[in-house]
């Protein structure tokens, strides 16, 4: 059953973003113990145009990690409608064909296809399952089998520690990214702005649909659809309109401001130690739609923190600290109920 | 064939008398089949009107309604287990769960499959049905194609499914209450501002366009969902059950509208005339069964 | 500063701009088979180059079997789907994918008006591309690239950290 909160800490997976091949082969000479990543359809969340691998692709991008001791993870996280599954359980059939070392999971019905027609294929139930309380993450363990549980990006490290005391199951936890301020797998904004489904199509606020507007006083909105995201003064940077870091006003708070989140980058550096002590097997940094430099920077300076922390060394995290490239910074739900 | 109505959830923080009030006229005046009970946004709110639920359920059946008790939808915190675990235990009830950690606890009992329940497909379906799902409520985004294939499925295994016709479309959850954060205050010290909206806080953008609506850690669409066009399509495609919001307005008289609708007393367009009427100042959108984006408005309707 | 590459490039007539941008496509087509086929549907589409500090425009369709890049006297710029503008030095930067092409996509000093899903396409695209266009074009032009190459490249650095 549950395993004793006060077991020495393994060494935890560092597992790295690959939006790309040539991604995938930073990733892993940069010190990834694990990448994931997705195939270039809508079985993955990140099905941005330019990105992702082809079959073939995959393949290559296994053997490359496996000759050089790291594992690949299969993203197949999001949500076939209808009766239009074919699309996920290619995907799922192409992980275990190459020999991939977990398929992320989010769907039941993927899952259920995984565990009949794949039994040796490693489940991860992925975020977009939003499965936060032991009873949630228990169905999929004793459903499904899945070994992994990624954790939404919600709780404080001292629940991360109860959770971990109540569950059979690896976890999994992000700590450096963009944090989405919506529960993962259930947010159908860009659904009602786009007619794109993040869910059901693998895409959250598609290029197709965002433009960049010059005002005539050189102030820059970022619109999505119809719709003004954000707007910036002349030498301000515009960023990628994403409708949850948006700014907005209501009649209880006439300034605009932003409504639901500010947009910075997630980054828990100064809790790895504590994270680790609390459980977590794989510590997961965000970005498949990032540059292969950015990869290459976060997951080299990750690594060399972990390994320290790991050595009883000082981890020398205000390395990390410097990688928000001036954006501001967040430790999101980890640090405190506060910020909720 | 025809489609039965059916109130789901009340999203919304509407004060305790309110909502006895609310629930004794949908129990005494409205057409409807089913009505869904039970907090599914917030276990905060909970403890202020626990003590009526069974007094509403009472009053439902008295008023020949059917009640099915809804769970909470997002699951995290010690207080959240605390009270779908209150729900799973009413043994006299039918259950609709929203989240995975209700079937945990429903475990060998029938239950029906929450709107916020991720059931986007047949397979998902027909592993629910083994479990002992007998119901099911399509996702508010999804499109005509995908309820067409729910249905048909839901049919063969001789289960209901339903979709929601009427009111603000669900969009998202969230762990952060948006309602507190309006009045830069945080979740754990709300003082439950969201009471002071009862069809939830208008976000408009920075070009004073009406875009969302925030019930605490919910996000809603501005607009009301209706599907009153498609109602017809939707009968055809097998969809047993119409599901109604709560909102403000008239529930009575929307409830009213679509059960004429269905039964072919009245076109569309009367029916929509009605909406319009029951809920004054709503904008009405049906995108998302369009494959569009879920807050246009396709097709004539006035 | 020596500014007297740009300036080359200023004065260069349009049927040698015509001629090298020909060679460029080509051998990128046959070393990188893969780049434009990675962009998809999005390869459908044109996009304009803009090197505002420059007398010309690049059109650009970036189409697996075809691909093509033509050059336009500024003025003449014919349509596109999408248009990125900025400093020659700016947009070279973007090629060159030895640098993190986030930071600068998202800054004001390269503008991107259109359609932006075939500029996410080539980015990623890019992104993907082992060593670096601009290396590769470099190299297609013997010595007198690899000068032009470390000016830019230099040039880059001074922007970035000045």
């Amino acid at each position: 059953m549950a395993k004793a909160a006060t077991d020495r800490p393994n060494r935890p997976e560092l597992l790295c973003p690959a939006g790309t091949p040539a991604a995938l082969r930073t990733a892993v000479d940069a010190g990834a113990d694990a990448v994931y990543c997705g195939l270039a359809r809508r079985s993955n969340v990140r099905n941005f145009p330019g990105l992702n691998f082809l079959p073939d692709e995959f393949l290559e991008g296994v053997d490359y990690a496996h000759a050089h001791g790291a594992k690949v993870l299969m993203a197949t996280n999001t949500f076939p409608p209808g009766d239009d599954l074919k699309d996920w359980t290619e995907t799922i059939d192409i992980a275990a064909e190459a020999g991939a070392d977990a398929a992320i999971i989010a769907d039941i019905g993927v899952a259920a296809y995984a565990a009949e027609k794949h039994p040796d294929l490693r489940l991860h139930l992925s975020v977009q399952a939003g499965a936060a309380s032991p009873e949630a993450i228990r169905f999929y363990t004793e459903h499904f089998n899945v070994k992994r549980v990624v954790l939404p990006r919600i709780l404080t490290i001292a629940e991360i520690r109860k959770l971990k005391s109540e569950i059979d199951c690896e976890l999994e936890s992000f700590i450096f990214g963009n944090v989405g301020m919506m529960a993962e797998g259930r947010c159908a904004l860009t659904s009602y702005v786009t007619g794109v489904s993040t869910n059901m199509d693998g895409m959250c606020s598609p290029p197709s649909h965002v433009r960049y507007e010059e005002g005539p006083d050189g102030s820059m909105s970022s619109v999505l659809g119809d719709i003004t995201i954000d707007c910036v003064g002349p030498n301000e940077k515009a960023g990628y309109p994403t409708i949850c870091k948006g700014r907005y006003w209501n009649s209880a708070h006439t300034e605009p401001y932003y409504a639901f989140d500010e947009p910075n980058t997630l980054n828990i550096a100064n809790l790895l130690p504590e994270l680790i002590e609390a459980g977590v097997t794989a510590l997961k940094i965000e970005g498949r739609q990032r540059s292969r430099a950015y990869v290459r920077e976060v997951v080299a300076a990750y690594r060399h923190a972990v390994d320290n922390i790991l050595a009883g060394r000082d981890p020398d995290l205000a390395n990390l600290v410097a990688l928000t490239e001036g954006r501001g910074e967040t430790k999101g739900a980890y640090a405190s109920k506060r910020w909720r | 064939m025809t489609a039965r109505i059916n109130l789901g959830p009340l999203f919304f923080h509407w004060p305790s008398d309110q909502m006895v009030d609310f629930y004794a006229r949908i129990a005494d005046e409205a057409d409807i089949d089913t009505v869904y009970l039970g907090e599914v946004i917030c276990s905060k709110r909970i403890a202020l009107f626990e003590k009526q639920y069974d007094a509403m359920r009472e009053r439902l059946l008295r008023g020949g309604k059917k009640v099915v008790f809804s769970t909470l939808a997002e699951v995290a915190v010690t207080l959240d287990r605390k009270h779908v675990k209150a729900i799973c235990e009413r043994e006299n009830d039918e259950i609709e769960a929203n989240d995975a950690s209700a079937l945990t606890l429903l475990k060998g009992r029938p239950f029906r499959i929450g709107q916020l329940f991720n059931c986007y497909n047949i397979a998902t379906l027909d592993y629910l049905v083994k479990l002992g799902a007998t119901h099911v409520t399509v996702p508010v985004e999804m499109r005509a194609a995908g309820i067409a294939a729910l249905a048909k499925r839901a049919n063969e295994h001789g289960i209901g499914t339903e979709v929601q016709v009427f009111g603000r479309a669900p969009l998202a959850l969230s762990i952060r209450c948006y309602a507190a954060r309006a009045r830069d205050r945080q979740k754990d010290n709300c003082q439950f501002v969201c009471n002071e909206e009862p069809d939830g806080l208008d976000l408009h953008t920075l070009d004073n366009g009406r875009f969302l609506t925030i019930n605490g850690i919910q996000t809603l669409s501005r607009h009301f969902l209706s599907l009153a066009g498609e109602v017809t399509q939707l009968m055809e495609m097998g969809v047993t059950h119409l599901r109604l919001s709560p909102h403000t307005g008239d529930m009575v008289k929307v409830a009213a509208a679509f059960r004429r609708l269905v039964d072919g007393h009245v076109t569309a367009d009367e029916a929509q005339a009605a909406l319009n009427e029951a809920q004054p100042d709503a904008v009405f959108s049906n995108g998302f069964f369009h494959k569009m984006p879920g807050r246009e408005r396709v097709g004539t309707l006035a | 500063m020596p500014t007297f590459l740009p300036l080359v490039l200023r004065t260069v007539p349009l049927f040698v701009l015509q001629a090298a941008l020909d060679r460029i496509v080509s051998n990128i087509h046959r070393q990188r088979p893969r780049l434009f086929a990675r962009m998809g549907e999005a390869s459908k589409k044109a996009i304009l180059i803009d090197p505002v500090d420059m007398p010309f425009v690049v059109r650009m369709l970036p189409d697996n079997v075809t691909p093509d890049m033509r050059a336009y006297r500024r003025g003449n710029s014919p349509a596109a789907d999408a248009q990125i503008r900025g400093t020659f030095a700016g947009l070279f930067k973007m090629l060159d994918t030895q640098l993190d092409g986030d930071a600068l996509f998202f800054s004001r000093d390269v503008k991107v008006t259109g359609d932006l899903e075939v500029v996410v396409a080539l980015r990623n695209a890019l992104d993907d591309v082992d060593g670096s266009i601009a290396t590769d074009v470099a190299e297609l032009f013997g010595p007198p690239g690899a000068v032009f190459l470390s000016f830019m490249r230099h040039r880059g650095e001074r922007l970035a950290h000045g």
